[in-house]
């Protein structure tokens, strides 16, 4: 059975990359499950979702542990907890990343011995949404099992609802990305089933009786949303161009479903980029328009580099 | 017939548009919307001619799914966790009511704490409310038991409205393959609602809600009600041959799988009893002679086929994904109260408490499981209830304390 997890951020298209790829192994045949697994349902939030394909029907279900492939479409998740995007790998597993570093650097950086494949970030304002296509594509390939042909039927067939334009590049992207891992396929072999010879016992616990004061589910401390920085969830940042701004202020702050536009003494509204999730509603309520929305990673880069300077 | 991949919520949408529903009284609660959502938008596209009515609450959703299906159309509604508590009241009063319609529950586990996960608290709820139950374990289940269960809640010996049960995120947001049966061979099997002399009319009007003082006619009406839902047994195993004759699946109201020669059988209900299955496989390669017993129909209590199923065996181990608080598994004591003083029942029947809140079941603590139960088996020593709750889960569990110990006494709360 081939156990496959993409991670990413809601918005990149990781529940359409599983579909893509959960479609292209059932056209070829397999029995199929795919699955996305979300908390939080917003843009710029982690989310993962996974795809078995077996050639038995699949009884096995839930998150998988033991996975073959890791598809990381957001390299910035790899050291978010939370996000679990290492969880069950092992040395055997392969972990294919979007990212602009090289296998040798997530090797050493995450102590891992799992092969780590590059596929290479998409060039700074690409379409953010076509990322996970993209590794979906590539995904394919590495499997080895799938056909050219099947990939971009599960590409149409999965974005049947969207408009003729996205359907073409995105067909493209992931036709790309599955041409450049030519050299790849078939680097990716099905996983064994569980052995009910030779397991890990598990260590089970008697569940102590604790005191209320410490069993009953309450949060104590207060404000505790601001120490969450939503703001990593953010792939387009909005930017206030001051010389156009009238200093109207109750606008955009008003808008903000998140109370992330604060206004500073001098009457300019500053945005709070720790919690601002990329929602967009300031710049497409800004009456003058003096707020532009730029992709997340090319505001990080432009940054870097000011800082360097 | 097509075979596509579909989620449990899709499988439940197909399943209300091939039974040519005429009314959706509705109400959104994740993991359900995606069924109402699908529905409108077919109902906007002419796709499927029936009528959605948003509500206010499930408990007015729920009156007005039984009040229409009085008048002989036929109703689907579906809801979740705490939307069905919410319109609790109203399950006892429309299968009082003797009004048949289908309602999907996709399970989620309770508040408090609040969850999006799933567990079976939600639909065990209901279970002593006159709505029959048929628990699904696969997406084409989902779609094919909308079918019976139309087909079984609309049989005049029945009368009864139905629960057609899903598991959270593991069906309802999962796709699988799932056979879409034509439209021509599912009216040969579903034919339109006739409520008979039994149907309500505005021109000639009668109350519903009756009321009763004195025991003896209160009792009267619920143990009709009893027995009507005790005729569904016989009911559901015809309708389910029909099926199997239409469509060439079958869907045995309890799944008995590998266990003719089994010595030990787990018992589970849902999604999670694939698992099971899988493990049995397993166990199997290994040298153990493990099977799964799955109540399909949870209410009616296929008693006899359950003792059936599990007479001569050495163990049964039911692996609950509920808890009665203060007592344990609900499906633990209704099988203790179907085997008791039983010939022939299993030597030992053991109790785990396991996916509470989605929390997952590995494939190795079937294993464990199954070693416990041949312990059990071997020793007559039958051990206590055990929760699936590992160490490494408790630390982390510690962890998240701490960090509430640390908030608490910043706050000047001290504990």
């Amino acid at each position: 059975m081939y156990r496959i997890r993409f991670h990413g951020r809601g918005g990149q298209g990781i529940k359409t990359a599983s579909r893509i790829l959960g479609t292209a192994f059932f056209l070829e045949g397999y029995e199929v499950q795919d699955a996305p697994r979300y908390g939080a349902e917003r843009r710029g939030a982690p989310i993962f979702a996974y795809v078995r394909a077996a050639n038995d029907p699949i009884n096995e279900r839930g998150v998988i542990t033991q996975p073959d492939l890791v598809v990381v479409v957001d390299d910035s998740l790899v050291p978010v907890p939370a996000a679990g995007v290492l969880v069950g790998l092992g040395d055997e597993s392969v972990l294919l990343i979007d990212s602009a570093e090289p296998p040798e650097t997530w090797n050493r950086r995450l102590n891992v011995a799992a092969r780590v494949i590059i596929l290479p970030a998409a060039s700074a304002g690409a379409e953010v949404t076509q990322a996970g296509a993209e590794c979906a594509g590539a995904a394919a390939r590495l499997v080895g099992v799938i056909a050219r042909a099947s990939l971009e039927a599960a590409v149409r067939q999965e974005l049947a609802d969207m408009p003729g334009a996205v359907v073409e590049s995105t067909a493209r992207a992931a036709l790309s990305a599955f041409d450049s891992m030519a050299a790849e396929e078939g680097v990716i072999t099905e996983g064994t089933l569980a052995s009910a010879r030779d397991y890990a016992v598990p260590d089970w616990i008697e569940m102590p009786v604790d005191d209320v004061s410490l069993s009953g589910p309450a949060v104590h401390g207060g404000a505790t949303s601001v120490q969450v920085r939503t703001g990593l969830w953010r792939t387009m940042r909005p930017v206030i161009d001051y010389e156009r701004c009238r200093r109207c202020n109750w606008v955009c702050g008003s808008f903000c479903p998140d109370n992330a536009i604060s206004v500073a003494e001098d009457g300019r509204p500053i945005i709070d980029l720790d919690h601002c999730k990329g929602c967009m509603i300031c710049v497409a309520q800004c009456p003058p328009h003096a707020i532009e929305a730029i992709p997340e990673v090319d505001a990080i880069v432009a940054e870097r580099k000011e800082k360097s300077a | 017939m097509t075979r596509q991949l579909m989620t449990g919520n899709a499988a439940a949408a197909w399943g209300a548009r091939l039974a040519d529903i005429d009314y959706v009284p509705a109400f959104p609660i994740t993991p359900q919307t995606e069924i109402i959502e699908t529905l409108s938008r077919w109902i906007g596209e002419d796709a499927l001619a029936a009528r959605m009515t948003m509500f206010e609450s499930e408990h007015s959703m729920i009156t007005a799914a039984g009040a229409a299906a009085a008048t002989g159309v036929r109703v689907f509604t579906a809801t979740s966790s705490q939307g069905l508590l919410y319109g609790m009241e109203m399950l006892y009063a429309v299968a009082g009511w003797r009004a048949p319609f289908v309602l999907v529950n996709v399970s989620r586990g309770l508040a408090a704490p609040i969850t999006l996960e799933p567990d079976h608290n939600d639909i065990m709820a209901a279970r002593d409310s006159g709505f029959l139950q048929i628990h699904c374990a696969t997406c084409q289940e989902v779609l094919d038991q909308m079918l019976i269960g139309y087909r079984m809640g609309e049989d005049a010996g029945v009368r009864l409205p139905v629960i057609v049960n899903l598991d959270g995120f593991y069906l309802s947001f999962t796709r699988e393959p799932v056979d879409l049966p034509e439209k021509p061979a599912v009216d040969a099997f579903l034919p339109p609602f006739d409520p008979g002399p039994t149907r309500f009319r505005a021109g000639k009007p009668v109350s519903q809600a009756v009321a009763v003082l004195g025991g003896a006619p209160y009792s009267y009406f619920r143990y009709e009600v009893e027995l009507a839902a005790r005729a569904a047994l016989n009911v559901y195993d015809e309708v389910a041959e029909a099926f199997a004759t239409q469509f060439g699946r079958r869907h045995d109201a309890v799944e008995a799988y590998r266990c003719d020669d089994a010595e030990i059988v787990f018992v589970m209900i849902g999604s999670f009893a694939t698992k099971a299955r899988e493990a049995v496989d397993r166990l199997r390669e290994a040298g153990t002679a493990a099977g799964l017993v799955r109540p399909v129909l949870l209410r009616p209590f296929p008693e006899a086929k359950l003792r059936a199923a599990l007479r001569g065996k050495k163990a049964a181990v039911v692996v609950d994904q509920n808890i009665s608080i203060g007592k344990g598994g609900v499906l633990h004591c209704e099988l203790a109260s179907a085997l008791y003083g039983q010939k022939g029942a299993p030597g030992a029947l053991l109790s785990f408490i396991g996916g509470l809140g989605g929390r997952d079941i590995g494939a190795e603590e079937f294993f464990e499981m199954a070693a416990v139960a041949a312990k059990a088996a071997e020793t007559g020593e039958t051990p206590p209830p055990r929760l699936l709750y590992t160490g490494h889960e408790l630390r982390e569990m510690r962890k998240l304390q701490a960090i509430a110990h640390v908030e608490h006494a910043e706050a000047g709360e001290t504990p």
